[in-house]
């Protein structure tokens, strides 16, 4: 058979259907034809096939989002006859909350106070250590560290936060009973580490600092994987031209990396916040009971999700549920709007 | 002028390339910088190998007993926390992973750019992916339990694991999916092949890789989940292999339980937290494996 035949057989099965399968039979190694007409016959199968594929698409798109929305509608009706039926004022009132009966008394305070206490000093010792072992690993490292380095970082960060919260309750925070005493008997004078109303928490060690830093140590892999990989994104040509203008690595860091990666590092550290604020395992094994607003880091104290999940077992009313999910509303709002800050910083960038 | 330069010009040996000498200043930053990020390295070490070895040194005991694998709590084992953590994660796998996947098809392949329906997508997905798993699981008991009055069980779990998982599956495919070249899909539909099969046949296999290294991590992330498990199934010491019915132990939800024990349960609850990791690092190293498997052939 030749070229031309070949040619004149594909141009025609378009129009004769019946006779263009012994074409493409009788011409071995000539597969686009073989294909080309077979596409053509089943077309009204692909056509079905295609509304179908695509059906699937667009309504996924659609229930996610349905589903999403349903969600929010819920909990904020769920939300709001509790907190109608709040007697005090949901953002001030600081004493015990009362969710049975008729009286209901819940406030937020304190849950904020103490998440963003620890959060704060969770990403005060975080940041720039995390800053430190990014550059480290972009610039400094030896070639054949990186990969292991980076792999035990990516994994760590996969380590789930309640075997963070144990090796805190029960490793670091007998380990932290020195320090802290040391910190009360000789910084005693600054509001930080005055002497805690509750001196169980002195002697278990589980204080707002232990749980700060093993939030630092949770959410330090989050934001390094992060940082690292926009690093490593620094356009070569800026880092050559830093060079070749006799840059050490510290200006090359400083003229070519940071400047590109800075966004990037700071929507990392967003990002760590933002589980950071959420985070519950590890904080209810932690810290458990309530404490005072007076900026001492050897008290204990409660966060948004560790008190929702202290009380979960007793949700038996819509009203006691309601309270509760006031609360974690809030939490969400919070770490929304970290969130949303983060990605404002990515495209601000862009 | 002169005086002070002409020293350097009449000595050759000491600039060979005629280059001044590096300012003291700028050479001392340079070491101190180098030595902060040793300095940053070594102090997140510190913590992170004291944590790891404690978990290896006081969890490794129980798990070499063969008994741990194999019997449930009530005879000594721990094999109904692992068999109730497996299941729970498929269950969350099995709905979250075709739900991501098709979002995100819909999010690059179908969505024009103007599209309401897109954008309210993203937004959602945005939305429920800063969800913290304290609230996700409040909302599934709110619905479950205080609307709906049906009872906790494993299946419970499984759907709060959805919610915390469908986001991070839509993220990574639709990361991938992004950057197939368009070239690729033009060749297909230049060859007459229809938008689905250029999407399975050319899209898909092409992001695959990354696909499922995203997915993988995800299923790692939601496996340690403890949150849920607090609040949306019971705790039982006994082997259950049904997720709709009745109490299902997890891996969490048993460190928890012994937690509460006090300290002669202490080793167990280390044995547990280490299987936990193991099983979350099978997961992890899965990926990296299945990554490597699936990269595109660079020919």
């Amino acid at each position: 058979m030749t070229r031309a035949e070949v040619r004149e057989t594909h141009m025609t099965s378009p129009t004769t259907e019946d006779d263009a399968v012994p074409p493409a039979t009788g011409a071995p190694g000539e597969s686009p034809d073989g294909t080309g007409s077979a596409g053509l016959q089943v077309g009204a199968r692909h056509r079905i096939a295609d509304r179908v594929f695509r059906t699937l698409s667009v309504g996924s798109g659609l229930l996610v989002s349905v589903v999403i929305g349903l969600i929010a509608v819920f909990l904020l009706a769920q939300a709001v006859p509790s907190l109608l039926d709040n007697e005090e004022n949901f953002f001030t009132y600081t004493g015990d909350w009362v969710t049975t009966g008729d009286r209901l008394a819940f406030g937020i305070p304190q849950l904020f106070y103490a998440t963003v206490v620890v959060s704060v000093i969770a990403l005060m010792l975080a940041m720039p250590v995390s800053l430190g072992i990014s550059i480290f690993l972009t610039e400094y490292a030896p070639k054949r560290l990186v990969g292991p380095i980076s792999y035990t970082v990516d994994l760590l960060a996969a380590v789930p936060s309640i075997v963070y919260g144990l090796w805190g309750i029960l490793v670091l925070g007998p380990a932290m009973v020195p320090v802290n005493e040391w910190l009360v008997g000789h910084l005693g004078f600054l509001p930080f580490f005055q002497e805690p109303t509750q001196v169980a928490n002195m002697s278990t060690g589980g204080t707002l600092l232990t749980a700060g830093i093993v939030l630092a140590v949770m959410i330090l892999p989050i934001i390094t994987a992060v940082t690292r990989e926009v690093f490593m994104q620094t356009p070569k040509g800026h880092r050559e031209a830093a060079l070749a203008l006799g840059a050490t690595k510290f200006e090359v860091v400083k003229l070519a990396v940071l400047p590109f990666g800075f966004s990037g590092y700071i929507s990392g550290c967003m990002l760590g916040l933002g589980r950071a604020l959420g985070e519950t395992m590890a904080l209810l094994l932690i810290i458990s009971t309530a404490g005072p607003m007076d900026f001492d880091l050897m008290e204990s104290g409660e966060t948004f999700a560790t008190k929702i999940a202290n009380n979960a077992a007793e949700f038996d009313s819509p009203a006691k549920t309601g309270a509760y999910i006031s609360a974690g509303l809030t939490l969400f709002v919070l770490t929304f709007v970290v969130n949303a800050a983060a990605r404002a910083v990515v495209a601000g960038k862009k | 002028m002169t005086v002070a330069t002409s020293p350097h010009a009449a000595d050759p040996v000491k600039k060979p390339s005629g280059f001044a000498p590096m300012a003291r200043r700028r050479r001392v930053a340079d070491h101190v910088v180098r030595i902060a990020v040793v300095l940053a390295l070594l102090v997140a070490l510190v913590p992170l190998v004291w944590l790891v070895s404690t978990l290896v040194i006081r969890g490794i005991e129980p798990l070499l007993d063969i008994d741990w694998w194999t019997l449930p709590e009530r005879s000594g084992g721990a094999a109904n926390a692992i068999v109730g953590t497996l299941i729970q994660t498929a269950l969350a796998a099995a709905i979250s992973i075709p739900l991501g996947i098709f979002v995100a098809i819909y999010l690059v392949e179908y969505a024009t750019a103007k599209s309401w329906l897109a954008k309210i997508t993203t937004f959602m997905v945005d939305i429920l992916s800063g969800v913290p798993s304290i609230v996700a699981a409040l909302f599934v008991y709110a619905v479950w339990r205080t609307t709906l009055g049906l009872p906790r069980s494993g299946f419970v779990v499984a759907i709060a694991l959805v919610l915390l998982m469908v986001p991070l599956v839509v993220r990574a495919t639709e990361e991938m999916l992004k950057i197939v070249p368009q070239d690729l899909r033009e060749a297909s539909y230049a060859l007459g092949i229809p938008k689905w099969k250029t999407i399975v046949r050319i899209v898909l296999p092409t992001a695959l890789s990354g696909i499922v290294t995203g997915v993988m991590l995800a299923i790692a992330r939601v496996m340690g989940e403890s949150a849920p498990v607090l609040i949306l199934v019971g705790s039982t010491r006994a082997m259950n292999w049904n997720p709709f019915d009745g109490n299902q132990e997890s891996l969490p939800l048993m460190m928890v339980q012994q937690y509460n024990n006090g300290p002669g349960a202490l080793d167990r609850v280390w044995g547990a937290a280490l299987c936990l990791v193991i099983l979350v690092a099978l997961v992890y190293f899965g990926a990296k494996l299945v990554a490597r498997l699936f990269a595109p052939k660079s020919s």
